[in-house]
């Protein structure tokens, strides 16, 4: 105790001499051709925390390059790091790695020990910027990572099967990520989340993976802002998470058999709001999914606009517009716990009198053959059969057999300006 | 030339034609006469082929014509009413009974010269008169020169001009040595060129003579009356 | 028989129905792929339009031409030509101007509008329709005399098609639901000509994805490329089956 006292003026004055010295002292090792120093590897050992490798244009094969340090990797013209299919190209394993600008490709396949183009080893504070990955197993590959950047990478793979490719930003208990503007193509899965918390998704873009352009689960208290998901093999599928945030979301031509705009399994408390659903199979399928507000959001142009399973419970689902789906809203019970108000349909038929824009008769968005191929799906072979059209019609007229609650009482007459 | 033998025809319980025995000659004209429903037109079919009877046969020179087609080649028919597809012209129908027939080109053009058909092969079936129909099947008839010249009511519908150049037709034909059968209402039109008279009633064959014969048994100068007569005096 | 054809053929198609059926189909389609916003939907429509019109134009049209012809045909029949002869230009000849006519109304804007592959299907599945319709006219107007008969008999034929079997598909789906019936209702729709026709569109379209296991089972067995051979097949099936039956009863029928 009277040590402390006695030092405290002079570890004072020595902290303050590192903060202020020792970036200076920080100094730049030149990597590449004509250099002192021609392999990375090299570059590392030499270096010490703190220190800038710049590599240079050219092609490195150097196996498996681990970070131990804290050093800014920094590629010149994009040099290329290449792990001849038989390497994890960059294992980070130090706190405050940065690498940025580089061409990393061609990273092994062994499935068990999952070799990615760049992989972060229980970590803090990596920033990941502005790399091209190409043809990888793995892309970007996080575990226990904390408080890390992810940020405009290019990353594609060209694999046709699923068990072939891995994902394309794979994170896995690890919490605080920022993953910004990133483009992912090609992978099995474009992003990844396993037990991953606190983060924000923001201005990526997947599209063309050949199983899900977003995957995620036990990752609460997320937010998924403005992203881009397009053409994905099975679409978005999202399983028991709570507090998730979607707000401008793009879900786009998720066409398939079992493609999702985005499937939602066992998620509460979310909010749901700008998101467009265009062209997917089915927009939105809830499954045992709770308390979630759906708001704003547009639906056009889906085999099925909505599907909530029966085991769906307070969901909030209202001004949305639900325009040229060959079904709106369809679900497999007859009891509904879940409310719709003030949506926009473009298939209700229904007039204004008071002219308050909300139709003065309810809207029941649910068409008879909407029921009989949730509780029969063979039955959508008779799809645009003239009997389902005869059958559809009269139940419009008097309905029957669609559950009487199951209801917009106040839809809009025209659609909002999404 | 056509032998008749012991056809019977059912439509149903309808009896058309019972056990019917005829033997018809070339370079006879020969008149079908009989109330309608009589079974005429059932006889006249089942000699085209048209009719298929319940039972017993039809030689035509001697050939059974059951399953049989090219006899056909020898027959010339023509219909009580002619019915054509409609926007079919008369040029396209002669055209097409030409390839039907294997026959580059008309054998007898008389009648084409004389109802002056030639004049009118751009006018659609559709649009013809009655009269003109029956010219046209008049024409095709005859068109080929056949052996055997069957006409269900030949001049109906035809105007007296016409119906003269047909009966002037059918003479000649006849002494060109033909076969024909002709049914009408109208004796008194075939008085001249009839030579025999074959008379039906309720699928039976009543009478068959000649003419000459008949007039003379009878005592009366036309057929006509002589049928007539025969019918009240019931020796029928 | 050619020259038969040629002529029957010529006169169909100048026909005021059949014309006014061309004209009929191009508006109907002209103006679904114009007012729908994409044509995929314009396509939708017209596949709707052509399943009921296609199949209901052409058993009528045929039943009623091949009455009205009863004299026509005895004509041609008192000259050396086969029965059979007669009775095969007159299909030949309907269903080529019905096929005619539809190519004409509905294959056009569909060249233009739709992508080639589904035009192409959609222009061969509903000329085959036409002739199978075509078909089961030449049935229906042989099992009787009477024309009012022919032409209800059409009618109930048509509306079965149509209708009635799908219906029945519906309910077997349900009075089945708890087995695994998939393979067997992909078989039973496949009995019905316009529910094979309908779904071999289908399969082309975007919402073949929506068809699910079944669909799938249907494309595995319809729609690949041995089962495309296997549709087709069925569907001159459809075509040659009724023709050959009306083809026998003609043979032997007093006119």
């Amino acid at each position: 105790m009277g040590i402390l006292t006695k030092y405290r003026f002079f570890l004072f004055f020595v902290g303050l001499l590192l903060a202020n010295i020792m970036p200076n002292h920080a100094k730049t090792i030149h990597v590449g051709r004509g250099q002192a120093i021609i392999q990375i590897r090299k570059a590392i050992a030499l270096a010490k925390h703190g220190d800038t490798i710049l590599v240079n244009s050219g092609i490195y094969k150097e196996g498996n390059i681990i970070i131990d340090k804290a050093v800014h990797l920094v590629g010149k013209d994009y040099p290329i790091l290449d792990g001849e299919l038989k390497y994890e190209i960059l294992s980070i394993k130090s706190d405050g790695v940065s690498v940025k600008g580089f061409r990393i490709q061609n990273s092994g396949r062994t499935t068990m020990s999952d070799p990615g183009a760049i992989k972060v080893y229980d970590v803090k504070n990596v920033s990941i910027e502005k790399n091209i990955l190409i043809n990888n197993y793995f892309g970007i590959y996080l575990q226990y990572a904390e408080k890390c950047i992810i940020k405009n990478n290019v990353i594609s793979a060209s694999q046709k099967e699923e068990n072939q490719s891995g994902n394309g930003i794979h994170c896995w208990k690890s919490d605080s990520l920022q993953i910004i503007g990133n483009k992912i193509e090609g992978h099995r899965d474009g992003i990844y989340f396993e037990f991953v918390t606190h983060s924000v998704i923001w201005r990526n873009i997947a599209k063309n993976n050949l199983r899900y352009g977003l995957h995620f689960m036990f990752s609460h208290n997320n937010a998924y802002i403005t992203n881009l998901f397009k053409h994905n093999g099975a679409g978005v599928a999202v399983m028991f998470t709570k507090k998730v945030v979607m707000m401008n979301n793009t879900f786009e031509e998720n066409w398939g058999d079992a493609a999702y705009g985005v499937l939602f399994k066992e998620l509460s408390d979310c909010y749901l709001s700008g998101n467009r659903f265009i062209k997917n199979t089915t927009g939105i399928f809830f499954d045992g999914s709770n308390r979630i507000v759906a708001e704003r959001n547009l639906f056009q142009g889906n085999g099925w606009g909505m599907r909530m399973q029966a085991n769906c419970m307070d969901n909030s689902i209202s001004h949305n517009n639900f325009m040229g789906n060959t079904f709106d809203v369809t679900t497999n019970g007859s009891l509904t716990l879940n409310q719709f108000f003030e949506n926009y349909w473009d298939k209700y038929e229904g007039y204004d009198l008071d002219k308050d824009k909300i139709g003065d008769v309810p809207y029941h968005p649910l068409s008879l053959y909407a029921v009989i191929v949730e509780k029969n799906p063979p039955a959508m072979l008779l799809y645009r059969s003239f009997m389902i059209s005869l059958l559809d019609k009269s139940e419009k007229i008097l309905p029957s057999l669609t559950p009487e609650n199951f209801v917009d009482n106040k839809p809009r007459m025209s659609p909002y300006n999404l | 030339m056509i032998e008749i033998k012991n056809i019977t025809k059912n439509f149903g319980k309808l009896k058309a034609l019972n056990g019917l025995n005829l033997e018809l000659n070339k370079g006879e004209c020969i008149a079908l006469i009989g109330p309608n429903g009589c079974g005429k037109t059932t006889l006249i079919k089942s000699i085209l082929g048209m009719v298929l009877p319940s039972s017993g046969e039809i030689l035509f020179n001697g050939k059974s014509i059951k399953n049989d087609n090219d006899y056909r080649s020898q027959i010339g028919y023509m219909p009580q009413i002619g019915r054509y597809p409609e926007n079919m012209t008369i040029g396209q129908v002669l055209d097409m009974i030409k390839g039907i027939r294997k026959s580059s080109e008309f054998l007898d053009h008389d009648l084409y010269e004389q109802f002056q058909i030639a004049k009118m092969l751009d006018k659609k079936m559709r649009t013809l008169s009655g009269g003109t129909t029956q010219k046209v099947s008049a024409t095709l008839a005859f068109l080929f020169k056949p052996q055997v010249l069957i006409l269900d009511e030949p001049t109906a519908g035809l105007d007296p001009i016409a119906a003269e150049i047909l009966k002037a037709k059918i003479i000649e034909a006849k002494e060109r040595g033909c076969l024909i059968l002709i049914t009408s209402h109208l004796l008194s039109e075939l008085e001249d060129i009839v030579s025999q008279i074959i008379f039906m009633q309720e699928g039976n064959l009543i009478l068959h003579k000649n003419a000459e014969e008949l007039k003379a048994t009878t005592g009366q100068q036309t057929i006509a009356r002589s049928i007539v007569h025969l019918l009240k005096t019931e020796t029928l | 028989m050619m020259r038969i054809l040629k002529y029957v053929a010529l006169d169909i198609l100048k026909n005021k129905i059949i014309i006014a059926y061309a004209i009929m189909l191009a508006l109907f389609s002209w103006s679904a792929f114009g007012l729908e916003d994409n044509a995929a939907k314009g396509l939708l429509t017209v596949l709707n339009i052509i399943l009921l019109t296609v199949p209901l134009m052409s058993v009528l049209f045929a039943t009623i031409y091949v009455y009205n012809s009863s004299e026509f045909i005895e004509l041609l029949l008192s000259h050396p030509i086969k029965r059979s002869k007669i009775w095969k230009a007159l299909f030949t000849g309907l269903s080529l101007s019905m096929v005619a006519a539809y190519v004409f109304g509905a294959g056009i804007p569909l060249f233009i509008f739709a992508q080639w592959n589904i035009a192409l299907m959609t222009i061969t599945v509903g000329s085959l329709l036409s002739v199978i319709f075509v078909a089961i006219a030449f049935l229906s107007s042989i099992i009787t005399r009477d024309k009012a008969k022919g032409i209800g008999t059409s009618i109930m034929l048509w509306l079965y098609f149509a209708l009635l079997f799908d219906g029945l598909v519906l309910f077997l789906f349900f009075q089945f639901s708890d087995y695994p019936i998939e393979k067997a209702v992909v078989f039973l729709s496949a009995l019905s000509p316009i529910d094979l026709s309908r779904i071999l569109i289908l399969l082309k379209l975007d919402v073949s994805a929506m068809l699910g296991y079944t669909g799938a089972v249907f494309k595995n067995s319809f729609g690949s490329d041995w089962g495309l051979v296997l549709s087709f097949t069925l569907l001159a099936f459809w075509a040659l089956v009724p023709f050959y039956l009306s083809l026998r009863k003609f043979k032997s029928k007093d006119l």
